[in-house]
């Protein structure tokens, strides 16, 4: 077994990526939804960290992950009162069943 | 065992525990069980995040994420479910389409991970601590983008509130 470098990072990291966009292809629950947007913020993130690690400038990266992580702050909560939104208004949170634009 | 071949054998374990755990989210039919699935990837992401040297960015991903965003979307998912009602749904739709996507973007990125020339450092530098580092960084270098990042995170304040409170006509 060959010692752990930056491609068994990178698999791991696109294994996740690829798994969080199985769930937003077919989730019809909004929160669904979100939990795969993570997945895959959190696949860019163990990549940015990856090349931080095994490239010549260490902080890079580290300090886009955070901005990452930030963002994803913004979104989640944002994210959230939109979905709390629709369920008052429709009663569900499947995304197929909130399809008319009037409030 | 020598320290490398520790190391190596805590990677195998914190992404085994990651990629099963995100297999969990992505598949599990219970959207609670999928929100603590995704607890299992983050914590195992932060454990790796702990291995490539980024000690500061692990205890943030712990903090933020499963100490913040995590017990928002638990909120959310005990909000918007009658729980007692036995249809908890996660249904998912389109899932042999979804699973060709993923299996072309997987061979694509799977084969560019393995062609490409990495640059990569012969010798890795030793595990120093990072806080430091990345403050200068924040107040040097990234100084814009770290007065944008808090702009950001006071407007989605604003907006989850005016999103949130009940409309007053």
């Amino acid at each position: 077994m060959p010692a752990v470098g930056l491609t068994h990072y990178l698999f791991v990291s696109l294994l996740v990526f690829l798994l969080g966009l199985f769930c937003v292809l077919t989730r019809r629950n909004a929160i669904g939804i979100l939990m795969g947007v993570e997945l895959i913020l959190n696949a860019a993130n163990i990549n940015y960290l990856a090349f931080a690690r095994f490239g010549s400038a260490p902080y890079d990266g580290q300090v886009f992950a955070i901005f990452v992580i930030m963002l994803a702050a913004a979104e989640a909560t944002i994210g959230l009162a939109i979905v709390l939104g629709i369920y008052q208004t429709f009663h569900t949170i499947d995304v197929d069943a909130a399809e008319t634009l009037r409030g | 065992m020598s320290d490398a071949g520790l190391a190596d054998a805590v990677f195998y374990l914190l992404a085994a525990a990651t990629a099963i755990s995100a297999a969990g989210v992505a598949f599990s039919r219970n959207i609670v069980y999928s929100a603590f699935s995704l607890m299992g990837t983050l914590l195992g992401a932060a454990g790796l995040y702990v291995l490539l040297a980024a000690d500061f960015v692990a205890v943030i991903q712990v903090l933020i994420y499963v100490g913040g965003i995590l017990v928002l979307t638990l909120f959310a998912v005990m909000l918007t479910h009658r729980i007692a009602d036995v249809r908890i749904s996660n249904r998912a739709v389109g899932r042999i389409p979804a699973l060709a996507i993923l299996t072309v973007a997987g061979l694509v990125m799977g084969r560019a991970i393995l062609a490409a020339k990495w640059h990569q450092l012969a010798e890795l530098p030793a595990a120093t601590p990072t806080t430091a580092g990345i403050g200068n960084s924040l107040l040097g270098e990234y100084v814009l983008p770290f007065e944008i990042a808090s702009v950001v995170l006071l407007a989605a304040l604003v907006g989850a509130v005016v999103l949130s409170r009940k409309e007053l006509r």
